[in-house]
């Protein structure tokens, strides 16, 4: 069997931005489930912590494939 | 053909898809540029022009179920994400978001249709050009708004934070805007293409090697297919989703220049 070992040490990598995208998303709709009319507020600060949750899993994803 | 598809079964045994099967060699030899992704990329805008040039052009106020469909889109993007992110002077980013918006849903939808079957954006150069567009943009709207060395002070020195934290903060705050903020919009979406047509290479071609291997693999391979059409439509929401959080991103990253104080 072959393969890199790169990819299992990003797999366990991904554990981190995954708990974290599921946080962010929670909050998110547990915000607007209690009001309703927060949504606009809260959607660009959702996704701007999804977006930064998320660059460090494509970091480790790219360093899969550099590394 | 093996510019167009991947031929599968080459050797013997099976090879798994890899990274390689992104690389297709150009059509004609002596036109090393026009390869399939580029031929993609100019049939979205042929797509994307004809659509709305078609849906537009006999408006009138009861709308064709046609003009509606493109209202639709357009109207999604102006009030639904523009209006919200950017605030009052909206309508002046407006046709930017709107055009990246279709651009990268129309590329990135031609990844499941039959006969095409391959992004643009899976290719690295694609979404890079994108996010280079964007990065201009953003700071260009930063630097006239407020000036070059007020803009540059609202990055490294956020107003309101006790100062000794400045010596971690600056750092973070730099590269978040100057490195990361572009390296990450290119690749999120690149990645999620790549990784989405891989993952339908992997079940795909994998069904197929099995209907050639003995009766019990045979019965297996129906399962892998039915995963395969499954997670092209899982596929038909990504795309949908990362087309919207490109928009969505840059239309932040923009409201965030637009903003006097961070």
């Amino acid at each position: 069997m072959t393969g890199s070992l790169n990819v299992i040490g990003y797999g366990i990598a991904a554990i981190g931005p995954a708990i974290a995208t599921g946080m962010i998303f929670a909050a998110y709709i547990s915000g607007v489930a209690r009001q309703p009319e927060s949504r606009s507020v809260l959607q660009p600060i959702a996704f701007l912590g999804f977006a930064m949750a998320e660059a460090l899993a494509l970091f480790g994803l790219v360093l899969a494939f550099v590394l | 053909m093996r510019t167009f598809f991947r031929l599968a079964a080459e050797g013997e045994g099976f090879v798994p898809p890899s990274a390689n099967d992104f690389i297709l060699p150009p059509f004609f030899e002596s036109i090393p540029w026009l390869t399939k992704p580029v031929i993609l990329a100019f049939l979205a805008v042929i797509v994307i022009s004809v659509f709305f040039i078609l849906s537009s052009r006999k408006a009138s106020v009861v709308p064709s179920k046609f003009q509606f469909a493109g209202e639709g889109i357009y109207g999604f993007i102006r009030d639904g994400l523009a209006k919200d992110v950017l605030g009052p002077e909206f309508m002046r980013f407006v046709p930017y978001l709107f055009t990246l918006f279709t651009f990268v849903l129309v590329n990135n939808v031609f990844a499941i249709v039959p006969m095409l079957q391959f992004s643009a954006m899976s290719r690295v150069g694609f979404p890079y050009a994108l996010a280079i567009i964007t990065y201009l943009v953003y700071h260009y709207v930063g630097v006239k708004r407020q000036g070059l060395g007020h803009y540059l002070k609202g990055i490294a020195f956020m107003p309101g934070v006790p100062k000794p934290i400045y010596v971690l903060l600056t750092p973070i705050e730099i590269a978040t805007f100057f490195i990361v903020r572009p390296f990450t919009l290119g690749l999120r979406l690149f990645a999620n293409m790549f990784a989405g047509h891989l993952l339908l290479l992997v079940f795909i071609l994998g069904g197929e090697y099995l209907l050639q291997g003995a009766i019990g693999l045979k019965l297996v391979s129906p399962f892998a297919f039915t995963m395969g059409i499954l997670l092209t439509f899982f596929e038909f929401m990504v795309q949908c989703l990362q087309a919207y959080i490109f928009t969505l991103l840059t239309a932040l990253y923009v409201a965030g220049s637009l903003a006097d104080e961070h």
